[in-house]
């Protein structure tokens, strides 16, 4: 392997993406550059607009770039806000269709899926339709489901937007310890200043539309780091000026 | 069956709010039934009072107690049941041929923008033709009886299939098409796994109605061909006419009525059984 590659799970350079918006061309990111280390976790806040989702839907191939380039070292699973389970399939059912198209065999796939929603803490819970499960448990599904597509680079859009405050403590908790286990790269989409300074070793802070990096904070505090601690608020607060700056400077 | 199970069920004390799950089920059941076996009754009661009012001879419209000791004793004949597996083998062999050219084509107007534009637009043409239309023109182009009648009955089930699969596969909601490719799904992968599976219950929905089509179109097929061997119901429906046996020809009525209600319902509880696994009814016990 290239020693790039061996540092860098994810490198964006100079990215531009445009969209067709009626007759007009509409930039959601420009220029956008930074890197993300092999087994980092990376938090981007950015106020609505700010082209985080163009951005995840770059890196995991759904989108292209329109200059500039974006470039994953490894595998990537993407994690959606609303919880995004095939309905039809069980949560076992969701995660072995994740098995079956990383070519995994029919064989194994069963135990696959059972260690996976173990390792969630949903195990017992594999016959359940999403329909039957609550946002957070669906979510840990989701999680399974990334988890087994083996990737090396988890991409998540704003995952826990839709939960409750104690289900969302717990999720991150689940995260961390999943991070630190799995030696994974994570960019965490989020709009949540305190959320994005509980979890990442750096938060990058993005400019409202075009999107890019407008502003970067390493985060230094002990793990685990709780919410609540006064030491991660006033970090949280400068973070939330910046995208206030950020907002009112767009418009 | 159900006129079976009704007498039970009328049985009192029955108590309402009793968490037993035996009675529970039994009052399901009757709560489900009661509406359509008054509409029987009250059927059977207005059909009793015409005949009664004379307007007809009983020679024409004979009252249902006759046709009922009609029906009774034509299915304890061979030869009839001979008639109705003929019957719904026509109707299962060219429905199995019209669900899959249904599926073939709803993908390719899915997939292909000109078909789309192209076939996509004829198919709501069809669906309001009447496809018994198509019968002269398939018995000579075919000149064969039973070919026509497969082709009749396809072009009444196809349309209404195919129409169903496409306004599933149009409204498969954006998100899990994302989903899909990002777990590497694409192409007839993503069709397979994501695609077709989330445009399921459309697809029953329009199998439902092909359904209903196909019986029809059947029903008219077999009143216009000539005799065959055994004599299908239609047929059969067709000579009661000519012969004035207008007992026979109420008792084939029913027959194909309850035939056509007993696909259908079993349709009705497919389509539940989809809706209820993919979490599209409300709530469940």
């Amino acid at each position: 392997m290239l020693a790039l590659s061996e540092k860098h799970a994810l490198s964006v350079e100079r990215l531009s993406v445009s969209f067709a918006h009626g007759d007009q061309l509409l930039l959601a990111l420009y220029g956008a550059t930074f890197e993300v280390k092999r087994g980092e976790f990376v938090c981007v806040v950015g106020a609505s607009g700010s082209g985080k989702t163009t951005l995840l839907n770059v890196l995991a191939g759904l989108d292209r770039p329109s200059a500039g380039r974006a470039h994953v070292h490894g595998r990537v699973a993407l994690i959606f806000q609303e919880s995004a389970l095939l309905p039809w399939l069980t949560a076992a059912g969701n995660v072995e269709l994740a098995l079956e198209l990383r070519g995994v065999k029919a064989s194994v796939r069963q135990r696959l899926a059972h260690e996976l929603l173990g390792r969630v803490h949903m195990a017992g819970f594999e016959k359940r339709r999403p329909h039957e499960l609550s946002g957070g448990m669906k979510q840990r599904v989701a999680l399974a489901r990334a988890l087994a597509q083996d990737a090396d680079v988890l991409l998540m859009d704003e995952p826990f937007g839709a939960l409750d405050a104690i289900s969302r403590d717990l999720l991150h908790e689940e995260l961390e310890r999943i991070w630190k286990e799995s030696r994974l790269t994570i960019l965490f989409v989020t709009h949540n200043a305190r959320e994005a300074v509980r979890l990442g070793d750096r938060v990058m802070v993005f400019t409202s539309r075009p999107g890019r990096v407008g502003h970067e904070v390493h985060v230094d505090l002990p793990r685990p780091r709780s919410l609540d601690s006064p030491e991660l608020a006033v970090i949280a607060g400068r973070i939330t000026d910046r995208l206030k700056h950020e907002m009112t400077n767009g418009h | 069956m159900a006129t079976e199970l009704a007498p039970q069920l009328q049985v009192p004390e029955v108590p309402v709010s009793t968490p037993h799950p035996v009675s529970k089920s039994a009052e399901r059941v009757w709560s489900s039934m009661w509406p359509k076996l008054g509409a029987v009754l009250l059927t059977v009661v207005v059909w009793q009072l015409v005949v009664w009012s004379e307007w007809r001879p009983q020679s024409a419209l004979p009252g249902p107690w006759p046709v009922l000791e009609r029906l009774a004793a034509d299915l304890g004949r061979l030869d009839f049941y001979a008639g109705m597996g003929l019957t719904l083998r026509r109707a299962a062999f060219g429905y199995a041929i019209a669900a899959g050219v249904a599926v073939v084509v709803a993908i390719l107007i899915a997939r292909i923008e000109l078909v789309r534009r192209s076939v996509g637009s004829l198919l709501v043409g069809l669906q309001s033709m009447p496809s018994i239309a198509w019968f002269p023109l398939a018995v000579l182009l075919l000149e064969k009886n039973e070919g026509a009648i497969t082709f009749v009955v396809l072009m009444g089930a196809a349309p209404a299939i195919a129409a169903g699969l496409l306004s599933g596969i149009d409204q498969v909601h954006p998100q899990l098409i994302r989903v899909g490719r990002a777990m590497g799904a694409d192409g007839l992968r993503l069709y397979r796994h994501v695609i077709l599976p989330a445009a399921l219950p459309a697809f029953v929905g329009g199998l439902k109605q092909g359904w209903a089509f196909a019986w029809r179109s059947l029903m008219s097929a077999e009143l216009l061909i000539a005799a065959t061997s055994p004599a299908s119901i239609g047929q059969q429906l067709q000579s009661a006419r000519n012969l004035n046996d207008a007992q026979q020809l109420l008792a084939i009525m029913i027959v194909i009525f309850v035939i056509g209600i007993a696909i259908d319902s079993l349709f009705g509880s497919l389509d539940r059984l989809v809706r209820r696994r993919w979490g599209l009814l409300g709530n469940e016990s």
